[in-house]
Order: structure tokens, then sequence, then C-alpha cells
């Protein structure tokens, strides 16, 4: 088994308006060591993934099924306080938004020294050293100095170095990064994603990146899982998912976004129409009503869920058009028309 | 490159926000947020502006549609100085020259319908139409993409994509002949953007229309763009049109900036060169001396930090300011002193 399975995970919310589905039967694993990102728009139900490996679902009003396995043990069924025992030591987050996830009335240094002691039985003079050494490590220049600052005294691309110190703080085995670098400038936010391929190399530890950013993704993930309207719809290594991708969102995705290494097209190939409300997750496909080969589906798309089936070379695709099909489209149209337009 | 008389035009343009202390709110300092900046503006094309927060584009934005009061500098727009021009006098001038804003969810008042909110230039200019502002409203409406019948609905009715095509729907509704779009698409879903970023070209080549894009994002804005600004700390480092600016930038910010955003391409990862840029970008309210690039560059010099660089047009219609410029064309005629220091 590896380090992190997750399997058929599903968190539904009741709501007054109805069931939101909000991850929907979803199945990944993810080694020591590697990089697994996760790609969606909003409400595509990454966050809440995380959010539930974490076990911070538990005490809502969260229906969890499926399960989630983490070095040989479960924790679905886990107790909250088992749970609680496990995070900050085995598996830590760090949040899109630094200023809102730190507390304002405690220093940087505090809020460090906090989650090192509640798993460490050192005095806090050891801990605090030990978040000097931490936030050196994260390139916080004068850390000895700096450890008394409140994070409103720190910059963005500081506070989120900071938040990293305090993720790693315990040396935590597994690592899920939600939208880490959204909020930063694009010479922080190289920075930063040097820094946690860099952490990453050094602690070993499994990292779940989640972002709706291709090219952050493209930049540090070994695997890829792409997901729409709480379910994933494409799997596989970033090679296949960049250069074989065989599900119509991935090509919507990869022809909506402008790319800096290529020539200038003329036009941009979007998606037409808006991701679905959870409420009212379309029947069939979800992606049937924004996806422009609903006729090659034999009828199905609007009224059988389709599987995710594996692809000859291995990766997971969930849409009703024939593999072959599929394939002659990506390689005769899609392909040429991202490429030259 | 545009031989024609520029639409608007900006000389020298700056602002600077007193920054006050104690009861008899004595000025302290200024934050310099835009210092000196000139740019023209021509009939029909798109000039985008770039740069990382706090770089004073989305302030250069609102100086020009005159919604900040400029410190200094002086703005022309179609031969008029409207530099200091009161608000009733430039009331029939706000017809030609709009804004689209880049929130979708703060920029439209909840209480108001769409119809009223599109109306509402109608009603300010009091302008009459032939068939009535209803048929009128409905008629842009339909022109951006929203069903003409949505007319009675409310803000919170539409999703994020439509929203920003109300905000262009109003800002289109008096025919204007300058755009400023501050973040048109950085609030919006992937998908989306390239929806936003493709109707905007349409209504462009439709309407002959003029934009000033303001934008973070690189690729989006070399998309976009016939020719593009580079803004450090108030200050306009390097301005081109958008082939010479991307494929040989002369800057070493623009170079440090270009090299910064990741590639949707998992080979990039290792093939790539990279210009890293240490540390955050200064506070405005303090910036360095001389050229302001120079705590952060890795070809500073002494003279860097005691003159400032002036913006200097080193190829056609190509201008940087900076003292040791990258990718200068070879200066053909008179051989010898051609590299300069």
């Amino acid at each position: 088994m590896s380090f992190l399975e997750v399997k058929d995970l599903r968190i539904h919310f009741p709501t007054d308006d109805g069931l939101v589905k909000s991850v929907d039967g979803l199945s990944f694993s993810l080694e020591r060591g590697k990089t697994l990102g996760i790609v969606g728009e909003s409400g595509s139900g990454k966050s809440v993934t995380s959010l539930g490996i974490l076990g911070l679902h538990k005490g809502g009003n969260a229906r969890i099924g499926g399960e989630i396995w983490l070095d040989g043990e479960e924790l679905v069924g886990a107790s909250a306080e088992h749970v609680r025992g496990l995070r900050g030591k085995k598996m830590a987050m760090i949040f899109q938004d630094p200023l809102s996830a730190m507390h304002p009335y405690y220093t940087v240094g505090d809020q460090i020294i906090e989650a090192y002691r509640i798993h460490h039985d050192v005095t806090k003079k050891v801990a605090r050293k030990h978040a000097i050494d931490m936030l050196a490590r994260v390139g916080i220049p004068q850390p000895d100095r700096r450890v008394d600052d409140y994070p409103h005294q720190f910059s963005g691309g500081m506070r989120q170095r900071a938040m990293i110190a305090m993720a790693l703080s315990c040396d935590p085995e597994l690592l899920i990064a939600d939208e880490p670098t959204t909020a930063l400038d694009v010479t922080v936010q190289a920075q930063i994603l040097d820094l946690m391929r860099d952490l990453q190399r050094e602690f070993n530890s499994a990292l779940i990146i989640i972002t709706h950013d291709l090219g952050v993704v493209a930049e540090l993930s070994d695997d890829i899982l792409v997901m729409y309207a709480g379910k994933c719809v494409e799997y596989g290594t970033a090679q296949d998912i960049f250069y074989r991708p065989e599900h119509p969102y991935t090509w919507g995705l990869l022809g909506s976004m402008p790319r800096l290494d290529r020539e200038p097209t003329e036009r941009l190939l979007p998606i037409k129409g808006s991701p679905p409300s959870l409420i009212n997750v379309p029947p069939g496909c979800a992606f049937h009503p924004r996806c422009p080969y609903l006729d090659r589906t034999d009828g199905k798309g609007d009224t059988v869920v389709p599987e995710l089936v594996p692809t000859e070379r291995g990766h997971l695709v969930r849409c009703h058009m024939p593999a072959e099909e599929r394939r002659s489209l990506w390689e005769n149209e899609i392909k040429p028309a991202l490429e030259t337009q | 490159m545009n031989p024609q008389e520029p639409l608007l035009s900006v000389t020298d343009l700056q602002k600077h926000f007193p920054v006050t202390k104690g009861l008899f709110k004595r000025q302290v300092g200024a934050v310099k947020a835009v210092d000196g900046i000139s740019f023209e503006v021509f009939k029909g094309e798109t000039l985008g502006l770039v740069g990382e927060s706090g770089c004073g584009k989305s302030t250069t934005g609102r100086l020009v549609t005159r919604l900040l009061e400029p410190t200094g500098g002086k703005i022309v727009f179609e031969g008029q100085d409207i530099t200091h021009m009161s608000q009733s006098r430039l009331r029939p001038l706000r017809r030609d020259m709009q804004m689209i804003f880049q929130d979708p969810y703060s920029s439209l008042n909840p209480r108001h319908t769409v119809g009223a909110i599109v109306g509402a230039p109608f009603r300010i200019q009091g302008i009459k139409t032939e068939q009535g502002i209803k048929k009128e409203v409905q008629d842009i409406l339909a022109m951006v993409g929203l069903n003409p019948e949505h007319y009675n609905r409310y803000p919170h009715e539409f999703s994020g994509g439509q929203r920003q095509r109300i905000g262009i729907a109003r800002t289109l509704a008096l025919k204007p002949k300058l755009i400023i779009a501050d973040e048109p698409v950085s609030a919006l879903d992937v998908s989306i953007q390239a929806q936003v970023v493709n109707l905007l070209e349409d209504l462009q080549n439709e309407l002959d229309l003029t934009y000033v894009v303001i934008a973070h994002d690189l690729s989006v804005v070399r998309h976009i763009s016939d020719r593009v600004a580079v803004m450090y700390l108030g200050k306009i480092v390097e301005i081109g049109d958008r082939k010479s600016l991307y494929s040989s930038p002369m800057h070493p910010y623009t170079n440090a900036l270009l090299s910064a955003v990741p590639i949707p391409d998992p080979a990039a990862r290792t093939e790539r060169e990279r210009i890293r840029l240490v540390g955050d970008v200064p506070s405005p309210l303090n910036p360095p001396p001389a050229c302001r690039f120079h705590t952060r560059c890795w070809k500073a010099q002494e003279i860097c930090k005691t003159v400032e660089p002036p913006l200097e047009e080193l190829a056609s219609g190509h201008r940087v300011a900076c003292h040791f410029p990258e990718n200068t064309p070879a200066v053909p005629a008179p051989a010898g002193d051609a590299v300069t220091a």
C-alpha cells in the first residue's frame, strides 16, 4: 500500500437546498517524496478534499464516506482526537492566505513554538531555538529578530515562508499546500515554489499541491489529478496530462490559458458556459453541458455517469467517447490547434 | 509605430499619497505610488500595463480616468488637457472614457437590477435613445453574450464570469473610445478568463475600441496587448511593442518577471534558464534612490545607486530605463562604441 491511499472518498454536505456532493468518489495514492497536483476550478472540490484528509470536517455536518489510509492507518473512521494528534506532526497544511491563516494576536515565533511543543516535550527555550532555525531554513533574514514579529509586520512572501516554516516544524510526512502562491506576486511565487521543491527533497515528504494554475502544477508535480464537479475526470503523470490528455475538460483548460513559451496565438480556445453548481450537478457526465463532443457519446453523455477507466498507457480518464476517438481528436485536432492556431 | 495623434497622452504623471501623523495630521511622508511616468495610447491599440502589487499600475488607471487627482504631470485625452479639469466639465468626457473593474462582486450594486446597472450611464448622461433605454440595454447585453431577458435580474443571480460581462456591458453602454480595464480577468476561473479575454478582443474589433489593460498576469497581457509597459515602484522601467518586449526584454526586471512565470510544460522544469530575484518589492513609502530596482538587481553597480537611468529608446519603439540593458540591438553603423556603460 502506498504511503497515502484515498479510496472512494465522498464528502457530502446536507443543506437546506439539497445535498451538496463536494467530493464524490475520489481515489488516488501518493508515495513519500512524490508530489501530486490537484487541479480544478472553484467549486470542483479540491479544497474540501484536502480538509477531509486532514480530518478538519470532523465535528461539522459533513457526511464523509470512503477510506483514507495514511501510512497504514485509516483516518475516516478514526476519532477526532486521534486525527488531531496526527495533525501537525504527521501531516500539515499550507493555506492560501497566510494573513488570515495566522493569528494576528500572537507573534510568528509563538505560533511556531506552540505547534512544536504540542508534539514535542521540550522547554520553551529549545522550541524557540527550533523556531528560529526553521525561519532561517525557509529564508527569512535575521530570523532571531523576526521571530518576535507579528504576522502583519511580515510582507506577503515572508508570511507565506513563515507559514511553510510552521507547517514543517514537526517534520510532517504529508504536506498539503492549498493554493500556496495564489496570493503572491510572480517573482515571490517563483521563490516559494523553489523553496517548496528544495524542502520536499530535503525532508522527503509527500506533497499535495492544490491549485487552479496549470503552470504551478507543471513546475512541481509528478502526478496530476484533474477535478470537475467533485469528481476526478483525469488522473495520470504530469507527462500524461500535459502531452497526452484525453478528457475534453483538460483540453479546455489547456486551451484557455495563454502561454509564454509559445508564439502568441490569435484566439484562446475557452470552454463554453461556466462550472455547475454542486446542488444541481448535471445528470450523466457533469461536464456534458459544456462539452463540444457531446454528440460523440452515443447518447450516453447526459444520461449515464461515465466510469473512470484506464487508457492503454495506464492513465485514468472519465469520458464516454471511445478511446480511439479521444486519441485521434487530441492528435489531429486539439494538439495542432493549441500549438499553432 | 503609429503615425496618428495619440488618443491618450500622459506626461510625467505623479501621484503622491500623503502620510500623516498626529492630531493635526502633520504630513510626515508620502507614498509615491506613481512617480513620473509618461506614455501614449494610440487609437485602436491595446496597451498592457504590468507589474507586481504596489507598482502603481492601478493608481495609474485611476489617475487617467480622473478617479484620483494627480499630484503632478499632465494627462491629455483627445487633445484636451484633463489633468485638473473640474468634475462637471469632465462629465461629458466620461462618455468616451470608461473603466472595467477587477472584482465583479463588489463593482456591481447588489440592489440594482442588471437593467438599472447597464442603463445608468444613459440616465446619468441624459441620453435619449430612439427605442428607449431598455431596448438599448438589451442590445448591449446580447452583444456581451448575456441573455437580454435577464434585464430584470439582480447581480447575485449571475456567476462570476457573467457578472464581469455585466460590468463590461455597463462600460460599453455609451460607446466609449477608451476603456481602462483594471485586472479584468484575474478574479475569474481559468476557463472563464479565456471567454472574457476573447470577448474583449471581439468587442475591440467590432467597436473600434482602445484599451489600457492593467494586469499582473504576463501571459494574459502578452496575449491581449499590442504594446506593453512594465512598471516597478511607480516608474515605467520598460515599454515596447509586445513582440520585442517579450522576445528580447532589455530591463533586468522584465527578464526576471518573465523567467518567474511558471510554464505549463513539465519539461520546462529542467530546461528553463531561471533568474531568481531575492527579497520583496521595497516599500513605495521609502523607495531606493536612483534606479529603484538596484536593491534586487544582479547587475547593479555603483552608478545604479546614484544616478537614475532615463527611459531611453534603444530600439524602434522600445524604451528602457537601465544603465546596463540586456538584449540591446547591435548598433550597425559606427563600429566600435556599440557597448555603452
